[in-house]
């Protein structure tokens, strides 16, 4: 399934833009497109949000929700003419409900490029117990 | 929503064919009163986008590619041609559950034919927070003169 996955060409999926999000700079809001998978440690987060650096990245956890946002600095400098302009640059934002059995302090973000991979380790109390049985 | 200008190619002359299309859009999402409700231009089914720009020295191309680095790419210069291809690679963790898959895979390439003549022996490439930047000068002779009025 892997290998069958691996050679198919890639179609492009331009940025989604966000409808409604809030917004408190101007420019276009896109919404990163992201994989999410659990395993018995915890839930990991990946969002493609190329352009954007370590140090323009929010992330925010409060009430269970989380919130991402990102933003790409403008790369063009003032003497450049456009000749084709084909994606645009703005904002990414996106907001998820976390289940209470993240343990929020232990988040761990990572940034590579551009993609961040954000690891949510369950807490302790939402782990898996194997109970013994004992033999009397 | 996306758009997707094409602005004078100087050599080909030319004029920006979707000038028309997108004022007819604007148009219609006016009467309709529901601005950029689900319109996307239908893309070809490239990867990656790029922009490209000029200055009076360089041209300078820039493609938006997450999760590829630099040992995945291909860039090639013949004449006037750029190629970019290369493989996005996602391994998926077989012991996981996943809830959403969004992010795509795959194998990728994209020419792009220059408006100008290019010294490819100087051409730069530059991959950062997973923005491919190409800085392309042009050569000698596709640079704008400045021309100096005697007497």
């Amino acid at each position: 399934m892997t290998n069958e996955a691996q050679s198919r060409d890639m179609q492009v999926k331009g940025k989604q833009e966000a409808a409604g999000a809030e917004q408190t700079r101007p420019g276009p809001v896109f919404i990163p497109s992201v994989d999410i998978f659990e395993n018995e440690n915890g839930i990991t987060l990946m969002a493609d949000m190329p352009g954007v650096a370590t140090d323009d990245i929010n992330i925010d956890v409060r009430e269970n929700t989380l919130t991402l946002t990102g933003e790409i600095k403008p790369f063009e400098n003032a003497d450049e003419t456009d000749i084709l302009v084909e994606y645009e640059t703005g904002q990414y934002y996106r907001q998820f409900t976390l289940p209470e059995l993240v343990d929020q302090e232990k988040i761990d973000a990572q940034l590579k490029d551009g993609v961040l991979t954000l690891v949510l380790p369950k807490a302790e109390a939402a782990k898996p117990r194997k109970i013994e049985i004992k033999n009397n | 929503m996306i758009t997707r200008r094409f602005l004078d190619f100087p050599d080909f002359g030319w004029k920006n064919p979707f000038e028309e299309m997108d004022r007819v859009r604007r148009y219609l999402d006016q009467v309709l009163g529901q601005a950029d409700a689900g319109y996307r231009i239908p893309q070809a089914g490239v990867f990656p986008l790029v922009n490209l720009t000029e200055t009076k020295e360089n041209y300078i191309l820039r493609a938006e590619l997450p999760g590829v680095n630099a040992e995945a790419l291909d860039i090639q210069a013949t004449g006037r041609n750029i190629n970019i291809s290369g493989q996005r690679t996602i391994e998926p963790d077989p012991n996981a559950r996943y809830h959403r898959r969004e992010r795509e895979s795959g194998r990728f390439s994209r020419a792009l034919t220059l408006p100008g003549d290019i010294d490819r022996e100087k051409i730069e490439a530059q991959l950062t927070n997973g923005v491919l930047t190409l800085t392309i000068p042009k050569s000698e002779k596709a640079r704008p003169k400045q021309i100096q009025i005697k007497g």
